[in-house]
């Protein structure tokens, strides 16, 4: 069962029903009791990242989702529910994010022609790096070419403290970390559950994950 | 590389696809969900939904069909249309929209952008404008789905709409809209030289020159069409082979 953490902020049906095409039983939930019993666990996300920690608090979601990532379980951020696995955000002042992902979320300066929002269909280049983490590669991306286009809509892009922990990077203005993997936890800028066949195939790649 | 976007735009009353699509073999043309079916196969990059139905009562099950279209397809969509406060967004949003785009409302109360930014970000708040020209490389902002004349101008509006927070602007042509004479070049450089968000050119597209001139000749970073791809004279993937070939960098 895949626990699909439904805290009031943004979109919960493309995503439960991309997971169901390929056969996953999704629950969505702000039990704090499902997402403990779960399997898996997917935090989706649209909203400001002050208003979604104060949700989280609220629901008494922050604990059952660190206990589920601490037990070794997949889990997936999406978006805004990608960066509040970080410690904080130049959006927040005040409020601290979950703190799974060391460092934080910065926004995109607006300079020489780089429009911000980044909206639109970007390429998601693989991260190739030494470690041998990286060098097999991020199991979402099983069988996804090098620069796929999936779909970004966002002002703010995370900044992780460990570069290894990079598992997809995208350029606008620079390159930044689209795509996160620690062990068991997975972060998408993107939309992969807006990104057509290439998108709906990195949800087939985490609903197959053991 | 971010590409540049084919938006096919689809309106709809009493949650039913209008103004005729042709789609040759869809069993129901008329079905919003069946028509963003086929254009998700297209690969089109984004949908526009804008709901003219009149009826307040009626209107409410927008939600509803927004929540059956965000099961159906897997790519961005946004919805407008009748937007007047912070709860329609919300429930948009959460019923499976990428982006909402506000017009009236945005025009009549400003802060609404504001306030929308403020608590969904600036990513999922387009501002609709539709804009009549009234003398040379001036426009004006019409509401009320283009009926009524603000007297406000339209680069001035962009400009504030984009420092109000809004991500993105969806501009209407009204002189060009229907006319398939091509988008109207003028408009789209004048807002797109002054706001540093992305602007999609609405308004004229009848020939596939028409995307390529948008594209070339302005800083434009989508077109939206409706007829064109509606009555089936060309398919976004013509389209965007097409842009390929003339140097404009797409998803294909």
């Amino acid at each position: 069962m895949i626990a699909i953490i439904d805290y009031g902020m943004g979109n919960i049906h493309s995503v439960n029903k991309a997971l169901q095409l390929f056969s996953a039983k999704t629950v969505i939930t702000n039990k704090p009791e499902d997402i403990l019993n779960c399997e898996k666990a997917v935090l989706p996300g649209v909203g400001a990242f002050d208003d979604a920690m104060q949700e989280l608090e609220k629901q008494g979601l922050v604990e059952p989702i660190k206990k589920h990532v601490a037990a070794g379980k997949p889990f997936l951020g999406i978006c805004l529910g990608m960066q509040l696995l970080f410690e904080k955000s130049q959006e927040a002042k005040e409020a601290r994010g979950l703190g799974i992902f060391k460092g934080g979320v910065v926004k995109f300066k607006a300079a020489k022609g780089l429009k911000v929002p980044h909206m639109g269909w970007n390429q998601l280049k693989k991260c190739q790096m030494s470690d041998v983490k990286c060098q097999n590669g991020c199991p979402l991306l099983k069988n996804i070419p090098d620069n796929a286009f999936v779909y970004f809509c966002h002002s703010y892009y995370p900044d992780p403290k460990d570069k290894q922990v990079i598992a997809g990077v995208t350029e606008y203005g620079g390159s930044f970390a689209s795509l996160v993997w620690q062990e068991n936890v997975f972060g998408a800028q993107f939309h992969p559950e807006k990104s057509q066949s290439i998108g709906l195939k990195i949800l087939e790649n985490f609903v197959k994950l053991c | 590389m971010l590409t540049r976007r084919i938006i096919p735009c689809l309106d709809i009353k009493d949650n039913r696809v209008v103004k005729g699509v042709k789609f040759l073999g869809l069993r129901d043309a008329g079905d919003p969900v069946e028509v963003a079916k086929a254009y998700d196969q297209q690969e089109a990059d984004e949908l526009v939904f804008l709901d003219i139905t009149a009826s307040f009562q009626k209107r409410k099950t927008l939600v509803e069909l927004v929540e059956e279209i965000a099961k159906n397809i897997f790519m961005p969509f946004t919805v407008g249309g009748g937007i007047s406060d912070i709860s329609d967004i919300r429930n948009l949003l959460n019923a499976g929209a990428e982006k909402v785009s506000i017009n009236t409302a945005a025009v009549k109360c400003p802060d609404l952008v504001a306030r929308a930014a403020r608590r969904f970000g600036s990513q999922c708040i387009v501002a609709a404008i539709d804009a009549k020209a009234t003398g040379a490389r001036q426009w004006e902002v019409y509401i009320n789905g283009g009926r009524t004349p603000t007297g406000q101008d339209a680069v001035e509006w962009a400009k504030q709409a984009a420092n109000l927070g809004a991500g993105e602007i969806l501009l209407t042509s009204m002189d060009y809209d229907g006319t398939k004479d091509g988008y109207d070049i003028a408009l789209t450089k004048a807002i797109t030289d002054v706001v540093s968000i992305p602007v999609i050119a609405s308004g004229g597209a009848g020939k596939l020159e028409h995307f390529s001139d948008a594209f070339l000749k302005t800083n434009c970073d989508a077109c939206l069409a409706a007829s064109i791809f509606h009555y089936e004279e060309y398919t976004v993937k013509q389209v965007k082979e097409y842009l390929k070939e003339k140097g404009v960098p797409v998803r294909l």
